[in-house]
């Protein structure tokens, strides 16, 4: 590689990764213990608990849970319907204001299914946990920050291919994973960052573009709505709006029926940013490891309880789905937890001995760099 | 050995075993899980041994 070229990359990888630094430290630091969010909640005592009752007590219908989380939260709507794996015998219910109130203002908590009881899910509306989720998703400034992040992001992609660039003329005498541990702090250093860096590579790049995309979020929910909802709005243009709608009762038997070997993720009630102002949307997963991640949408006319339409299913939401398993870790057990935790450390100690390696580096003549590498 | 000193070869294995294990936990739990234990666990040691190794040459 000409001289030239080198110091061109090196410009770079230099300035997209201290532009992305601190950014990426903050992201990597506050990522740590939402790896572990779950068992953080368990801890302090967070988590959601059902009482005991006997086993095959019966469910209430849906509409009666609906009824009972409303009545919880006086004065307030519900938006959506959860359903978890883990808990078979309750659902998460998601309330607030309006149906269109944005997700922030929104209170979630989980209902028990047998009984219609109100459990408290404190982690999903405050909390430590909730304050180190907003600054790792948006620094608690909405879709500005959401967006800044994201571009932290792309730019940390940039840094990690300009970074793997370098490497081969750094590396042209060194074999592999050889650290100078006897030389200057300075080229120790050097060889670690180059190390860790390349072999933390793919873990890095994966986390770091499915991040991007996680940030984009709103923008891919907005795009899905005008494309796939929209054309499905054009019957109800110019419908008075809905004023009563028909019990909820129905709905996972309709949507299944829709959709046979498929299961309910969420439900989406009329007037909500997943929904229509007409229509319940239910959300149905795969039944297969992959698929469970893959939402296809069922719009059911709110009046009629009719099936209008099963929605498309774009790339980007796909994409958006499979972001989420690939940022947070949590699809392996225990032990991709822990590698998740590892490779999140290994990133900050490359974030650091980078700025180290600037820091030193700025203040030796340029001679020297050169000779530097080319030794 | 050959291989440690081509500057590419086994980054690109690492980087492959990586993405593998990244991916098999997506299809299935079992065997697919231990995969991807295997494809991140690789990573995860090389880059924490020198770490390691480090502060015993100093102690």
């Amino acid at each position: 590689m000409r001289s030239t070229t080198i110091r061109r990359w090196s410009w770079l990888h230099t300035w997209s990764s201290l532009i992305c630094t601190l950014f990426l430290l903050m992201l990597a630091l506050t990522g740590l213990p939402l790896i572990f969010h779950h068992e953080l909640e368990h801890l302090l005592g967070e988590a959601p608990e059902l009482r005991e009752l006997p086993p095959d007590t019966p469910h209430l219908s849906l509409q009666q849970l609906v009824d009972a989380a409303e009545r919880h939260r006086p004065g307030e709507v519900i938006q959506y319907v959860g359903f978890e794996k883990d808990e078979p015998n309750g659902i998460i219910a998601i309330t607030a204001a309006t149906a269109g109130t944005e997700p922030n203002a929104s209170h979630t908590f989980m209902l028990d299914a047998r009984s219609g009881e109100p459990v408290a899910m404190p982690a999903a509306n405050g909390g430590v946990l909730m304050f180190i989720l907003r600054l790792h998703v948006d620094m608690f400034a909405g879709l500005p920050g959401k967006l800044l992040l994201a571009f932290m992001g792309l730019l940390f992609v940039v840094a990690i291919v300009s970074g793997v660039v370098l490497y081969a003329p750094f590396m042209r005498r060194l074999k592999f994973a050889e650290v100078r541990h006897d030389r200057s702090t300075r080229t120790r250093w050097l060889d670690l960052h180059n190390l860790i860096g390349i072999v933390t590579l793919t873990w890095a790049l994966v986390v770091g573009i499915t991040g991007v995309i996680s940030a984009c979020a709103d923008i891919l929910i907005e795009a899905w709505r005008e494309e796939a909802l929209g054309a499905l709005m054009e019957p109800y243009r110019g419908a008075p709006p809905l004023q009563q709608r028909a019990p909820a009762d129905e709905l996972l038997r309709i949507a299944g029926e829709a959709l046979p070997g498929m299961q309910a993720d969420f439900i989406a009630f009329p007037g909500t940013r997943f929904s229509t102002e007409h229509h319940y949307t239910v959300f149905m997963i795969g039944s297969t490891h992959l698929t469970a991640h893959l939402w296809t949408p069922v719009l059911i006319d709110a009046k009629r309880l009719e099936v209008t339409a099963i929605a498309e299913r774009p790339w980007y939401m796909d994409a958006l789905s499979m972001s989420q398993p690939l940022h947070f870790g949590d699809y392996g057990g225990r032990p991709m937890q822990i590698l998740w935790a590892v490779l999140d450390v290994l990133t900050i100690i490359v974030l650091l001995s980078g700025l180290y390696l600037w820091w030193v580096r700025r203040r030796t003549p340029r001679l020297r760099q050169t000779t530097q590498v080319a030794q | 050995m050959k291989w440690r000193e081509s500057t590419f070869a086994l980054p690109a294995l690492i980087g492959l075993l990586s993405a593998l294990g990244l991916f098999a936990a997506l299809l299935g739990e079992g065997w697919w899980d231990s995969l991807s234990w295997l494809g991140l666990g690789i990573p995860a040691l090389l880059g924490v041994w020198p770490l390691l190794r480090r502060s015993k040459a100093q102690s």
